[in-house]
């Protein structure tokens, strides 16, 4: 089949396609070669790695079962058995760290992406057709950006419950309206364009502007902001885990971690300053990483 | 201007609509019988019929949405089951609380971002550059509550500096408030701070790029002045206006310090709520939370108005 409908269109095949490709290539390069002049990108590039390979092979780097209690070896200073001490329930903080770092890191991408499908397909539909339904979509979007992006998702976990996925919808909330309101404005910028004027003049439908006119010219900024917004999205994550409203114990996330070393901070100080530290460098690397791909992708956004 | 102020108050009006409505949404999405939850625990069936009426929860939806509008309107924002009051009486209690942290908050950020964001920009790219901008993308990624947990054990456990809890209203003793206030607003405030700072820096490269910065330092201008009277009026602008607009985070930040120190504020009070399943507190306290934010946006959004003359000729 795939062979037969090639053939009934050789129009396709005089489309330049190397040429097409070589475009694109180049226009990557260019990007990564501006990226990579960005020392303080490359480590945050890095540090996310690390963390992304943590999290996926915990189970390999993880010395102990995370939810293994052992009352005798509760509250143990980091040592060589237990890399980073024991909590109070004995179990290893090591093991429960790269465990935690599953949850934070997929609510934190996941919530983003979640929020960035749902905030773009309204802000193109707002800035595309305008009119009344743009008054309903920025209105709505109006309203959702008065509530702080942690308020929202509190509420909502209320009346969503506990869960990984209820953490994700409840985070990505408080964040589709930043999505939407970028993705509009870009979108009335671009609207104008000889090229999308002369599309619509073609008869191309408007799904097909949107999708492949309009959606490609606005990406980088919003990509900009999704990375940037991860690292948003992990920190309301553990601040929900903090306040006991993340996933339910003794599934390890960085938050309640520190939450419950919180009362033996005198006593044992590594339970709650290690998953600390782990999510401060999660979140430094994110924004590290954020701002030299803005300084990568838009390089008139640059600061220095 | 005139017409400018109309068009900012109709705008928020439509707003604060559907910002009423998300919130009364919320409530009536939250599985289970609302009014069984709103009583909590402990309940005698007279108090269940009289909610029951007095929410109107026999009629329709959008009927009880008026109610529901009326009632605030009055003033009425519900009653706590489990303290035992009302919620507009607590809230008068906890609101004073969140915005004297806030503010101090707001002032610590101005003080270190300022300038560390100047001394970033007059030595682009130099050490100064480099150990300014670090700080503030530090500042920016270390989360809150665990930077407050470290503060109170550093300075408040080991050194014995600060006290580790406890409120102190300023305006009643100013110094003992102020004591109270160190660590919680540093905490609340390294996240602005550092947002402040990479904002100034940014701005002030902008404008000394700028020509008639150049003139002034052709004429003979001394750099000093250049940069304090001519550079820096206009980089207030944007200062003002991004740190304004971004004051609702600290509203939300604050749930998490008030909930580190243990402070009786607005932020704690939804924490709370929340794991007491109060959800008729928590409803007012999102409410006025969002009532605030848009408050302050549309100070801030006049205020740019008048204060850039650009705006204010046009």
């Amino acid at each position: 089949m795939e062979n037969g409908v090639r053939e009934t269109l050789p129009n396709e095949t005089a489309i330049p396609g190397p040429l097409k490709r070589y475009d694109r290539g180049s226009e990557f390069r260019r990007i990564w070669k501006r990226f990579k002049r960005n020392r303080g990108a490359f480590v945050g590039l890095a540090i996310l790695v690390i963390f992304f390979l943590l999290a996926i092979f915990a189970n390999v780097f993880a010395p102990y079962d995370p939810k293994e209690q052992n009352a005798l070896s509760a509250l143990q200073p980091p040592s060589k058995e237990h890399l980073l001490g024991t909590d109070n329930f004995g179990r290893d903080v090591f093991s429960r760290l790269i465990y935690g770092s599953r949850a934070s890191l997929s609510v934190g991408f996941g919530a983003v992406l979640f929020s960035m499908i749902v905030g773009v397909t309204l802000g193109l539909i707002a800035g595309y057709y305008g009119g009344m339904i743009e008054t309903i979509i920025m209105r709505i979007v109006d309203g959702l950006l008065s509530f702080p992006a942690l308020i929202l998702a509190i509420a909502l976990m209320a009346i969503l419950g506990l869960g990984l996925q209820n953490i994700m919808i409840a985070v990505a909330v408080g964040f589709i309206g930043h999505f939407a309101r970028v993705t509009r404005g870009d979108v009335l910028n671009i609207k104008e364009e000889t090229y999308i004027e002369a599309a619509r003049l073609m008869g191309v439908s408007n799904t097909r502007i949107i999708l492949s006119h309009v959606l490609p010219n606005i990406l980088s900024p919003i990509i900009v902001q999704a990375v940037l917004r991860v690292s948003a999205a992990i920190l309301t994550e553990s601040s929900l885990s903090f306040l006991g409203l993340g996933l339910p114990p003794p599934t390890p996330t960085w938050g309640f971690m520190i939450a419950e070393g919180r009362g033996f901070i005198v006593m044992a100080p590594w339970i709650s300053t290690f998953p600390g530290l782990e999510l401060f460098l999660v979140v430094f690397g994110l924004n590290l990483f954020g701002d030299g791909l803005r300084d990568a992708l838009d390089p008139r956004s640059a600061i220095s | 201007m005139l017409q400018l102020l109309t068009k900012r108050f109709s705008h928020t009006v439509i707003v604060l609509i559907i910002v009423a409505i998300i919130a009364f949404a919320m409530m009536r999405f939250i599985p289970g019988d609302p009014v069984l939850i709103m009583l909590g625990g402990e309940y005698s069936p007279e108090v269940y019929a009289k909610l029951k009426h007095d929410l109107g929860f026999d009629r329709s939806v959008v009927l009880q949405f008026f109610i529901w509008g009326k009632n605030i309107l009055k003033g009425d924002l519900g009653y706590s089951y489990i303290s035992h009051e009302e919620v507009s009486k607590i809230l008068k209690d906890t609101i004073p609380v969140t915005i004297q942290l806030s503010l101090c908050s707001l002032i610590i950020a101005i003080l270190i971002g300022i300038p560390a964001g100047i001394l970033s920009a007059l030595g682009r790219n130099s050490w100064m550059d480099y150990l300014g901008m670090s700080f503030a993308i530090f500042g920016q990624s270390l989360p809150s509550f665990w930077l407050g947990i470290l503060l109170i054990w550093i300075f408040g456990v080991k050194l014995l500096l600060f006290p580790t809890m406890g409120y102190v209203p300023i305006l009643t003793d100013f110094w003992k408030g102020l004591y109270h206030m160190v660590l919680p607003s540093f905490t609340l405030g390294s996240f602005y701070a550092g947002m402040i700072a990479r904002i100034t820096r940014s701005s002030l490269i902008d404008v000394l790029d700028q020509d008639y910065i150049k003139l002034a330092r052709a004429k003979g201008v001394v750099y000093r002045v250049v940069v304090y009277k001519h550079a820096m009026r206009n980089v207030l602008i944007p200062i003002t206006t991004i740190t304004g607009l971004q004051l609702g985070m600290l509203l939300a930040g604050a749930v998490m310090t008030e909930t580190v120190f243990q402070l009786p504020g607005m932020g704690r009070l939804v924490a709370t709520s929340i794991l007491n399943r109060e959800y008729q507190v928590v409803q007012a306290c999102v409410l006025v939370i969002a009532v605030m934010f848009i408050g302050v946006n549309l100070t801030v959004d006049l205020l740019y108005n008048f204060l850039n003359p650009r705006m204010r000729n046009k």
